[in-house]
């Protein structure tokens, strides 16, 4: 891209944005981590704007129920890799830029490296373990991270790691110094979320995203932003340094690793994903426990072979008085599973055999029957 | 004296409201004691608190036509 281009013509005809802005985002490399509700949107604007290099970070497929908020993917991508789709698309849109693809599981090595390779971070996550991470690096690396979420009909938006003008750098532990328990909170899945919330959400990260790589106005540098669907209601909250926040930031890559062993990362390494027939197979043997981490009343209901049901929340303490040989936990999708698997596995390490149903029930109906 | 305390996210649901006015309360230290005895659900909840649009952290004396703000942390994506 060396000379104005027509496909971004609107864009430079803008005041105060121009020629000098484009390649700022023609030059600039953004990780955007995490390609679902939130990261669908801000990719594709990101994209369509012109940003040279956009990495994707995903581990998970397609499921049905993304399809209502996760934009860049059909019916017929369900159970494709969201990171394959996704950058399918963004060089459908935009065949100019670099999409690279990185269909990993975040765990506290890979964000070191990943991090080092991009300029501005957006995370677009669905849960504390991998926002903690996300944020630590950042701050130890100073890498500018535009940091968004939901809950119910509302959505935040923060910058950290910009300096302000009196030089002081805000990041997620100065709003929340220790790391939030899951349980603390509500994921979408079990609160629900109306599909345009984290679409208004994504594409208000994209544009602070575009706001910082070009200069432009004044991004939510050391603020963080409240936005509610339902009465159009946005505050601003300027953040404030916490002195505890400060502590627990890692100071170099050992303690960082360090502080993100107690995460259960390399838990989660450890437990083996299978899929429906494992399961069936594993079900016909004795001394094995199939347990359902979901909420109560979840559907897809399970009718047709015997198991426990006990919540994310509960699962560490009722583990532990179990004599079962080997556990198989299920949820709707896969991903509050293996966090539970994970959570077993920290409490009898390789004394029994763990697994979790990769995909969850959504993907196996067919396989194992379910009834919706 | 007047205080607004504005609730966001999963804690409106636990304060039955996204809005409560408050009328003898000295600082936030108080505001927080008072909406725990009230609510006691709030005691296990956490939140960030901002008193005039400024996240504080240490207790802080409030004035007349102060308003606080209880913030949740969301993981949503």
């Amino acid at each position: 891209m060396n000379q104005p281009n027509e496909r971004y013509s609107r864009q430079i005809v803008l005041k105060g944005f121009g020629w000098e802005a484009q390649q700022k985002l023609g030059a600039a490399k953004v990780l955007v981590i995490g390609a679902g509700g939130l990261g669908c949107p801000a990719l594709q604007y990101l994209a369509a704007a012109g940003v040279g290099h956009i990495g994707i970070v995903d581990d998970d497929v397609v499921a049905l129920s993304n399809l209502h908020r996760q934009v860049l993917y059909a019916a017929e991508d369900i159970g494709r890799l969201k990171t394959k789709v996704a950058a399918a698309n963004l060089r459908g849109v935009n065949p100019e830029i670099k999409v690279t693809e990185h269909p990993i599981l975040l765990d506290r090595d890979k964000v070191l490296e990943l991090i080092k390779d991009y300029d501005w971070i957006l995370d677009g996550t669905d849960n504390f373990t991998s926002r903690y991470l996300i944020n630590d690096a950042c701050a130890l690396f100073k890498k500018p991270l535009v940091f968004g979420a939901v809950s119910g009909y509302e959505g935040q938006v923060a910058v950290f790691n910009v300096k302000d003008a009196e030089g002081w750098a805000s990041n997620y532990r100065d709003l929340f110094p220790q790391r939030i328990r899951e349980e603390e909170v509500l994921n979408c899945t079990q609160a629900g979320v109306l599909g345009v919330l984290p679409g208004i959400i994504g594409i208000m990260m994209a544009a602070e995203v575009i706001k910082l790589i070009t200069g432009i106005g004044a991004p939510l540098t050391n603020s963080l932003l409240n936005y509610h669907l339902l009465t159009n209601e946005m505050y601003i909250m300027a953040l404030t340094p916490s002195d505890v926040g400060r502590s627990l930031i890692p100071e170099s890559e050992e303690s960082f690793l360090q502080l993100h062993e107690q995460s259960l990362f390399p838990f989660v390494n450890k437990v083996r994903e299978i899929d429906a027939q494992e399961l069936i197979l594993l079900y016909q043997r004795p001394s094995v426990l199939l347990i359902d981490v979901r909420d109560h009343g979840s559907r897809p209901v399970v009718l047709n072979f015997e198991h426990v049901k006990i919540p994310i929340s509960a699962i560490k303490e009722e583990i532990t008085g179990r004599s079962e040989q080997a556990f198989v936990l299920f949820c709707q999708h896969g991903t509050t599973s293996v966090r539970a698997a994970a959570m077993v596995k920290e409490v009898w390490g390789s004394s029994r055999e763990i697994y979790s149903l990769q995909g969850g029930l959504m993907r196996w109906i067919t396989e194992l029957n379910l009834v919706h | 004296m007047e205080i607004t305390v504005k609730v966001f996210g999963q804690l409106a649901e636990l304060l039955s409201s996204s809005q409560l006015e408050f009328e003898e309360v000295t600082d936030t230290d108080e505001l927080i004691h008072q909406l725990q005895q009230k609510f006691p659900a709030f005691r296990s909840a956490t939140y960030a608190i901002a008193v005039n649009k400024k996240m504080i952290s240490g207790n802080t004396i409030l004035y007349h036509g102060n308003t606080v703000a209880l913030l949740p942390p969301f993981s949503g994506g």
